[in-house]
């Protein structure tokens, strides 16, 4: 019986491929009816299928696929087009053969679905045919599957290679495919056995099938190996022996070619995928009644198979939302002088070690302004705040929870999986996604990939006496410092300066758990990291900075996976287990960024403003009359300078500053009494190209978790109000105060001259 | 199969402890062991297991026993857990026995703490009592196992 189910186990995987086949050629018959490899294709598919299950008994399989194989016969012989009705029922027949081996895969038996209307369609379109058929296609003759007699009795016997001669001999005869550009781009001929159906003897035998789990052992292997490798490398280093370090040199460039190797055959290209979306493609335009001819480009770009399932949902959605959302209607296209037929444009290419994936379309595009609307009516967003974004900032809306730009919800898109999601489930895998639209010229959506998920750059770090590795990732640069008072700390929270942005900093070791709270540790030279997680950047301090290493990831188990600091853990060089830092966990634990649980629907505006970009960084400074909050991302600097340093220009206060002038205003006039006070604070910002300075009392805190920023008490120079704790906090907008104060600015360039 | 009734015992202190050796993987003499930061006391380290990464927990500490002292030896018994496996560090390896069903009884209840809880029935062997250890329950830090309960 073992044999027996290895023959049917056979049939399902080379039928379910042939079906995807079948399916993708039948979209493209549509386009081009009349080309003939692609009949051919076509018709050996279905009858291959039809002539294993007549072997195998499978009679309800066998009486679908069979009328199928009439009707095609009908259309190969040219007596019936291929209209858009006929490949409607010809996919459906598809649907079903895909239902039943379901079916078989799942519970050996054919099911007890009905498919007789199905049938009776097919055999609808078989009749309406004219029957002087025969006469018609002569070189057919010489096939013996031309008649549909001789077909059905024949195929029950025949085994598939024998009936795929047979066709082959019918296109012999037929006049080469035609030159004119078939709408669905054919792929670059390739040799690794993907195109077998297509590609003849040669390729199928060329290639031999292997299950997945041994690709996965043999993907563990290697891992292992590159561990081993790791520590021969290294022990060879210590003992300096010349044919040792011959021998490890050579092991070393094996196993980075096994390596490779091993990892090639993972890698499937990203073409299997794009398989299925002209099906999709087509049945979306149809139910648009619009025209969209799909482009793709890169089909043969290679991508693990576990990535290639992970982005498989994200994809079909962005296809989806393309056809849905993005193109116009025929005449919408026309009445904005653009061809009726839409263009969908799938292109894949490496890059840097990545994957880049973009799905564009020269539809309507995405306006930002209505996206802003929408956001704002849906209450994602405060209208105040909303008039301030970037059109990138903007555009990034896109991916909140709870926003559809979706005129009306249609029964394809608008099920409930939205784009963030779609975010969510490209970032899981170590991805990125990006926007670039133009309103009117269309949208395109890039998605970066990583190649592969278990052996990835990482940068040893050390904290305490144990090392930890960080992905590289996650990494953007890495800052050297050397003296201390480049680290500023605002109410006991850490911040550094970077090229004029406040930077919010942890500290590995206190982080977890091996400093003391009241230990600052902060002596000597520091290194700090600076690193991305999910919008929020943040620098990591570290005690040491140590090589970069191709690591292999390792599973924790509960105990530790559970801390949620940890991503993984690998095995260095000297076969000690290192513990791989989970960036976004780190982040949380830092208070750097929200935690996920607090993603409740009441708190939407909150994480809006939150996920939008770093702005909603709050430096909370107290006043003489009043508390208030600024956004973080306009402070370019904190201050501290003594009272006396502060000079008279004509009403203006000033402030020697960098061998510049520094204007200081006030946030209130009870301030500027306040300057009996030996030492100021003051807030350095960039006022239209100028540094201006805003003189508080005292930098009380830096917030980063989500603010609700309320319309409350908006005035020139106050952007809003927030609860911070148990208080109003007054969110200061700074360009209004600066113009309340009537700064002059081309008085400063008149001062900065006479100074 | 034919292990199903053997147990292999391991001591703690003064405690000898017995589990099923077919759901232990391997004993292995002390690893080095990388520390979790953070993790809950019971967690020992994590040690590699022939490139498996192996979570490795104090016995000492899941029963409240005194640390170990610095210095002194100490054995890894991995068990299979449903996840893989998970070590378990005790002071000493003793033999493999055969238990013998008419010597197993309920767990006395004059048993205190953790033992209590993590031991539902001891064998009575010549050499002493051998305290048969929940492996489920013993490798669950912070929460029930789901089965505990019926055992």
């Amino acid at each position: 019986m073992d044999e027996l189910d290895d023959i049917v186990r056979e049939f399902l995987v080379e039928s379910s491929e042939n079906l995807d086949q079948l399916e993708r050629d039948l979209v493209q018959l549509e386009d081009t009816p009349d080309d003939p490899d692609l009949l051919a294709s076509v018709f050996r598919t279905i009858h291959t299928i039809k002539g294993t299950c007549g072997f195998l008994g499978y009679t309800k399989l066998q009486g679908i696929t069979h009328v199928g194989e009439n009707l095609l016969s009908k259309v190969r012989d040219g007596d019936l087009r291929l209209s858009g009705d006929v490949a409607t029922v010809l996919l459906d027949m598809v649907d079903a053969v895909r239902e039943i081996l379901a079916q078989i895969e799942g519970t050996g038996t054919e099911g007890d679905t009905n498919y007789t209307a199905l049938v009776a369609r097919l055999e609808a379109l078989v009749e309406d045919a004219p029957a002087d058929a025969l006469e018609i296609s002569p070189e057919l003759l010489r096939s013996p599957s031309a008649s549909n007699e001789a077909l059905s009795e024949e195929s029950v016997l025949s085994s598939g290679p024998e009936s795929a001669e047979t066709v082959e001999a019918v296109s012999v005869g037929q006049p080469p495919p035609l030159p004119a550009a078939p709408h669905i781009q054919k792929p670059a001929p390739r040799s690794d056995g993907g195109q077998a159906p297509r590609q003849g003897v040669q390729a199928v035998d060329s290639s031999i099938r292997v299950h997945v789990d041994l690709l996965d052992r043999l993907m563990n292997l290697v891992g292992e190996l590159v561990l081993a490798r790791n520590q021969i490398v290294r022990l060879a280093e210590e003992l300096r022996d010349p044919a040792l370090l011959a021998t490890t040199q050579r092991l070393n460039q094996v196993t980075s070619e096994l390596q490779e190797g091993v990892m090639t055959t993972r890698m499937q290209p990203i073409g299997t995928l794009w398989t299925k979306l002209p099906r999709v493609v087509r049945e979306l335009a149809r139910g648009f009644c619009k025209q969209v001819r799909v482009e793709m480009e890169g089909e043969e770009t290679g991508l693990d198979k576990t990535l290639i399932e992970a982005i498989k949902d994200p994809l079909t959605h962005l296809v989806r939302n393309a056809v849905d959302h993005g193109l116009e209607l025929p005449d919408e296209r026309m009445a904005a002088c653009k061809e009726p037929e839409g263009t969908l444009r799938l292109r894949a290419y490496h890059e840097g070690g990545q994957v880049n994936l973009e799905i564009s379309d020269d539809g309507a595009g995405i306006d930002p302004v209505k996206l802003i609307a929408r956001a704002v009516e849906r209450g994602l967003i405060a209208s105040e705040r909303a008039e301030k974004l970037t059109k990138r900032q903007a555009l990034n809306l896109l991916f909140l929870p709870g926003l559809s730009t979706a005129r009306k919800v249609t029964n394809i898109s608008g099920r409930g999986v939205g784009m963030d999601v779609v975010k969510n489930n490209v970032e899981r895998i170590g991805g990125s996604i990006d926007i670039a639209t133009e309103v009117g010229e269309g949208t395109t959506f890039r998605l970066k990939i990583p190649l592969t998920l278990a052996i990835v750059p990482a940068l040893f770090v050390r904290a305490g006496d144990q090392r930890y590795a960080i992905p590289q990732v996650n990494l953007l640069e890495l800052v050297r410092l050397e003296r201390e008072e480049e680290l500023e700390e605002i109410h006991g929270s850490p911040v550094f300066l970077l090229r004029g942005r406040l930077l919010p900093i942890l500290n590995l070791g206190r982080e977890l758990g091996l400093l003391d709270v009241a230990d600052t540790g902060e002596r000597g030279v520091r290194h700090i990291l600076v690193l991305q997680a999910e919008d929020q950047r943040f620098g990591l301090v570290v005690d040491d900075v140590q090589d970069t290493e191709e690591i292999v990831v390792k599973p924790l188990g509960e105990h530790v996976k559970e801390i949620g600091a940890f991503a993984g853990a690998t095995i260095m060089g000297d076969g000690q287990v290192a513990l791989i830092l989970d960036v976004v966990g780190l982040a949380q634990r830092g208070g750097i960024a929200r935690r996920v649980e607090n993603s409740e629907p009441p708190d939407a505006l909150g994480d809006s403003l939150a996920c939008i970009d770093e702005s909603t960084s709050l430096l909370i400074a107290e006043g003489a009359a009043r508390v208030c909050a600024v956004p973080l991302e306009r402070v370019q600097r904190l201050e501290e300078i003594s009272t006396e340093r502060v000079e008279f220009v004509g009403d203006q206060a000033v402030f020697q500053y960098r061998g510049g002038i520094l204007p200081l205003i006030y946030l209130d006039d009870a301030d500027a009494d306040d300057i009996g006070v030996e030492a100021l604070q003051v807030v350095v910002f960039d006022y239209r190209g100028h540094s201006v300075g805003v003189v508080v009392r005292r930098i009380v805190d830096i917030l980063s978790e989500h603010i609700d920023v309320r319309g409350v008490g908006i005035r020139p120079g106050v952007a809003g109000t927030a609860i911070i704790g148990d208080c109003v906090v007054e969110v200061i907008d700074l360009d209004g105060l600066a113009d309340l104060r009537g700064l002059q600015l081309s008085g400063q360039t008149a001062l900065r001259e006479a100074g | 199969m034919r292990h199903a009734d053997e147990v292999c015992t391991f001591t703690l202190g003064e405690l000898t402890f017995g589990v099923a050796v077919n759901q232990i993987r391997e004993v292995l003499r002390a690893q080095p062991m990388t520390r979790v930061p953070l993790a809950s006391p019971m967690v020992a380290g994590l040690i590699n297991l022939r490139g498996q990464i192996v979570t490795a927990l104090d016995l000492r500490a899941r029963f409240e026993l005194e640390p170990r002292k610095p210095g002194a030896p100490s054995l890894n018994v991995v068990v299979k857990t449903t996840e893989s496996a998970v070590s378990l560090i005790v002071d000493d390896v003793g033999d493999v026995i055969e238990l013998l069903p008419a010597k197993v009884e309920e767990a006395p209840s004059t048993l205190r703490g953790p033992v209590r809880e993590l031991v539902k029935s001891v064998f009575k062997h010549d050499s002493g009592l051998i305290l048969l250890l929940d492996v489920p329950r013993a490798v669950s830090i912070g929460g029930e196992t789901d089965d505990g309960v019926a055992a």
